[in-house]
Formats: C-alpha cells, sequence, structure tokens
C-alpha cells in the first residue's frame, strides 16, 4: 500500500521532536480525527530555516509527510518553504494511496502555520 | 518465506494441512458434480454428506438442517432476507444490536429502505445486549432477532441462550452470527435455542469461501440464490465440493479439540490482557474482560493511532525480529473518516478508538509468540508516544479545520 520511501520515513522519520527556543510553532489537526501535527521552526537572521522538527499523531502516511516537509523544508527561505505544496510532498515520497491524500497530508499546512506563527512575532 | 507471527485469525486463519490433503482428490480424480448420478457424481455426493454430518455434529444439530453456502456474509444475508421474505405477511420488524458485522447491518439497512423497521439494541460499555431489552424490544410484528455470538472485534459473547429463551417463548425466529466462535469453543444450537446460525470456513483452518447457515427443521426462508435444486432447493449453484470437503475436515478437526484448545487460548487471552495491564499504562481493554471469545485480545492506546502500532509490527527495525499482524479498529484502514463503529458503540471515545489493536490467536500461536508481540508492542508503543504530540497532554481543541462544534475531520482536506 505504502511506497518504500513512505515506509522509509515512517520508520527513520527525520528531524522528530522539538525545536529548542522555536521561532515559530504551527499546529494543525485533531486527535478525533486521527491526525494532529506540530512543527517548531528555528529561523536565522536571514530568514532562512535554521532548523525544523515535527512531533505527529497519526498513520503512517501522516508520520511520513511530516518527516519529509521537515526535510524539505531545511535551509530555505521562508518564501521558498511556503511554496512546499501537500502535492510536493506526497511526490518526493514517490505517492500516496489516494485516501491519504487529504486526511493524512497535513504537515505542510503545519509548516504554514509555523511560518505564520513566525511572522505574527516578527512583522510588527 | 518470511517467518512471522500471525496474530489476526479473526480475520482469517491458515488452511489446516490435514484439510488440503483431504480436498485434493476432488480437484483432480474426483471432480464430479454431486447432482449427477454417475458414478463420478455419487463419489462428490457422499463427499458432501460426509461433511454435512461433520459440521452438524460440531453444532448439535443434524445433519439436513446444514446448508453449504460460499461463507459467513452470504449465510449472513441469506438469513436475514430469507426470513424476511418468507415470513413478511407476519410482520415486518426486526431486531439487532448496533455493535454488528456490517454483513448484518447492510442486509438490515437494505430491508429498512424497503419498508421494513429495525431496532438496533444499544450495547453496555462491555459490548454486551441486555437480554431485557431484547425482550422489551420485541413486538408483535417482530419476525427475527438477530445477534451475534462473540463480536469479531471486541470479542464480547452476548447471552445467547436467555435471548433465544425469549425468543421462543414469544415465537420469534433467532439467527445468529456465530462466524467467530464456531470451531474456537463449544457451540450447541439447542443450548442457544437458535433457529439459524452462521458458519464460516477459514475462521476454523477451513478454506476460504465456503460456509454455511444452519436452519432449524420447520424454519421458513426463501433462498438468496434461484437456479437448480441444490441443497434441496434452497441453495442453487453447483457445489464447491473441495471446499465443502475441506469445511467438514475442518469442523472434524475443530471438534477433536474442543476439549483442550479453548481452555488454552483462554489461558493465552488472559496472559496477553493481563501483561498488558500490568506492565503498560493509559490503555483501555475494549469488550468484556471473561465474557469474550477465547482467542481475542483487544486495547486502546492513548494518544497514538492504530494503523501506525499495525504497520510497526509488521514491518520491524531489526532483521532478527519476526513481522507480527494485528488489525486496528482505526479509521485509517476503514476506507472512512469515522473509526470502528463497534468501539464507538461501546462509548469508546473517538481518539481512543483511532488507537485500538485487536490481536486474535489460533492454535498456531505459542506463548512463545505471545511474548515476542508484548515485547515489541511495548517498543512500539513507546516509540510512537514519544513522537506524539498530544499523548500526557490532555484534550486540545481543534485547531485547523474547526466546525462550531469541535472538529470536521473532511474540512482538513
Amino acid at each position: 500500500m505504502y511506497t518504500e520511501k513512505v515506509m522509509d520515513h515512517f520508520q527513520n522519520p527525520r528531524n522528530m521532536g522539538e525545536v529548542d527556543e522555536a521561532d515559530g510553532v504551527g499546529e494543525v489537526g485533531n486527535p478525533q480525527c486521527g491526525d494532529v501535527m506540530r512543527i517548531t521552526i528555528k529561523v536565522d537572521d536571514a530568514e532562512r530555516i535554521e532548523d525544523v522538527k515535527f512531533k505527529t499523531l497519526g498513520c503512517g502516511a501522516a508520520i511520513a509527510t511530516s518527516s519529509m516537509v521537515t526535510e524539505m523544508a531545511k535551509g530555505k527561505t521562508l518564501e521558498e518553504a511556503e511554496e512546499i505544496s501537500k502535492k510536493s510532498v506526497a511526490d518526493a515520497l514517490g505517492g500516496l494511496p489516494p485516501q491519504k491524500m487529504h486526511c493524512s497530508n497535513l504537515a505542510s499546512d503545519g509548516l504554514k502555520k509555523a511560518i505564520e506563527d513566525y511572522r505574527s512575532k516578527h512583522d510588527s | 518465506m518470511t517467518e512471522s507471527i500471525f496474530l489476526d485469525n479473526a480475520a482469517t486463519t491458515r488452511t489446516d494441512p490435514e484439510v488440503l490433503t483431504a480436498m485434493e482428490p476432488y480437484n483432480q480424480d474426483k471432480y464430479g458434480s454431486p447432482a449427477t448420478l454417475y458414478a463420478l457424481g455419487s463419489e462428490a455426493k457422499q463427499a458432501i454428506d460426509g461433511a454435512r454430518q461433520s459440521l452438524a455434529d460440531l453444532i448439535g444439530a443434524e445433519a439436513k438442517e446444514i446448508f453449504f453456502t460460499s461463507g459467513g456474509t452470504e449465510s449472513n444475508n441469506w438469513a436475514i432476507k430469507g426470513v424476511a421474505d418468507a415470513l413478511e405477511s407476519r410482520g415486518r420488524h426486526i431486531i439487532t444490536n448496533e455493535a454488528e458485522h456490517h454483513s448484518i447491518l447492510m442486509p438490515c439497512r437494505y430491508l429498512e429502505k424497503k419498508g421494513w423497521e429495525v431496532t438496533y439494541l444499544p450495547v453496555d460499555d462491555d459490548g454486551l445486549v441486555d437480554p431485557e431489552a431484547v425482550i422489551k424490544a420485541i413486538r408483535d410484528d417482530t419476525v427475527l432477532i438477530t445477534m451475534v455470538h462473540g463480536n469479531h472485534e471486541i470479542g464480547t459473547i452476548q447471552p445467547i441462550a436467555e435471548i433465544g429463551a425469549a425468543a421462543r417463548a414469544r415465537k420469534v425466529l433467532l439467527h445468529v452470527n456465530s462466524a467467530q466462535s464456531v470451531g474456537r469453543m463449544p457451540v450447541d444450537v439447542d443450548e442457544l435455542s437458535c433457529d439459524l446460525l452462521t458458519i464460516s470456513g477459514h475462521k476454523f483452518h477451513g478454506p476460504k469461501g465456503v460456509g454455511a447457515l444452519y436452519v432449524r427443521r420447520g424454519v421458513r426462508i426463501t433462498p438468496l440464490l434461484l437456479g437448480g435444486g441444490q441443497e434441496r432447493k434452497r441453495r442453487a449453484g453447483t457445489h464447491n465440493v473441495p471446499g465443502i470437503v475441506g469445511l467438514g475436515k475442518a469442523a472434524e478437526l475443530a471438534r477433536g479439540r474442543l476439549d483442550k484448545e479453548p481452555a488454552r487460548l483462554t489461558e493465552l487471552r488472559d496472559y496477553i490482557i493481563d501483561s498488558i495491564d500490568n506492565n503498560m499504562e493509559d490503555i483501555r481493554l475494549n469488550g468484556h474482560r471473561n465474557k469474550r471469545l477465547p482467542n481475542n485480545v483487544n486495547f486502546s492506546f492513548d494518544g497514538i493511532e492504530g494503523e501506525s502500532i499495525m504497520l510497526s509490527l509488521s514491518y520491524p527495525t531489526s532483521k532478527d525480529k519476526k513481522p507480527i499482524y494485528v488489525s486496528t479498529g482505526s479509521a485509517c484502514v476503514s476506507g472512512t473518516l469515522e473509526p470502528s463503529h463497534i468501539l464507538l458503540a461501546l462509548g469508546v471515545p473517538v481518539e481512543l478508538a483511532h488507537g485500538s489493536v485487536r490481536v486474535s490467536l489460533s492454535r498456531e500461536n505459542t506463548r512463545e509468540d505471545a511474548d515476542s508481540f508484548l515485547a515489541a508492542l511495548q517498543e512500539v508503543v513507546e516509540r510512537l508516544r514519544s513522537m506524539s504530540p498530544v499523548y500526557k497532554r490532555g484534550s486540545k481543541k481543534c485547531t485547523s479545520g474547526s466546525s462550531s462544534d469541535g472538529c470536521d475531520c473532511e474540512a482538513a482536506s
């Protein structure tokens, strides 16, 4: 059902945990839906994502997409990172089963929320 | 073949080698149809008659009360639709419960669309139906009560004998879905006071695609399949002779093991339940502690999701560990956004229903399997909880796609 890449990220998740003294935090989902993702980011002076970590409650796809999003976002500028979409995450994993595209692929939303959170604290 | 530990025997079981041996001649040398009169046909006829007797012996019935079908789903559909059709003039009301298998609920919903009324009785925290509630629900126009014996997901055993006695007193037929209990524990149609009973072959080491419906002598039922005169005109279609022979052999083997195997399974089941209870925290046992199938264990784990537990167990990270196969009531495997309707019927909170794991044993499982599973489970649950943003945090409101009364899971898409 899952690609090798999905299974790899599920079994060996990258960047799991929480960034110390995060500059931005984004959380999406709900335990009642079976999916919650929490993305924390550290942003440097040039507005690049210096570090990013995730914590996820959810199925195999939820964990793999979270891991992949952190890998894709690391080192990118905030603007570049905002371009990461559900589709680009799924593509990078070699595809997701159709029923998992929406309910379990919220990590890019979590990242956007973390960036928003950062901006709301720094733009003013 | 990779060695693995199969703990999903409520889904299906491995066909017993003795069953395969018994079936083999009926694919090659003895391929006749039992409906034909020449020698090749009568050989097959004798074989299915033998299987019918073995099955009857297993459940305390007479051979002529056994009708072969394609399995549990067909038997359940036939019992409900067939009795409904035959007794329509007497009334159009059926009683069942909320935690039934879909092969019971769907035919009931089909009949509702045709104008029937169905009472779906609630179950308590342990999944039990109150026999008093069944008695109260019986009306003058009630023609059928359909009640599971042992629930496939949570294992709870219903008080069928009490319900059966009440049904009989009110002259209402009782159908029992016994797919999970026949062959695993003693089942006797007279003790249960039932009129129809579903049997599925592949749940007790028989072949897939074959089962039976017990129909007590004198019970009126319309056939589901029309055509030839097979099964005394009640179930048309050329007999699945190898399958039926295999089912008969499985019944014979199961009957021979009934004196010891249920007790051994119960001990193994209790060992797993007690070990999880004593060694892990933030868990919930689903289903009744003692009134449950001898081979069923079902737990929910707080803060994590069932599919990821199931996947982690089936793909161990180190090569020296065997894959372990279990199942879950999480929405992620149901193909819908809702977790198991059975867990929800027990009043299990939605988030805990997502985090459920079912272990179902068979005669092939050992104490060593149980120990491997328990060790792997502990590791997997710890690992997934360390990744969970909600474990030990308490409840938190929806943060995306929220609707006024909580979370709309679809809105997150």
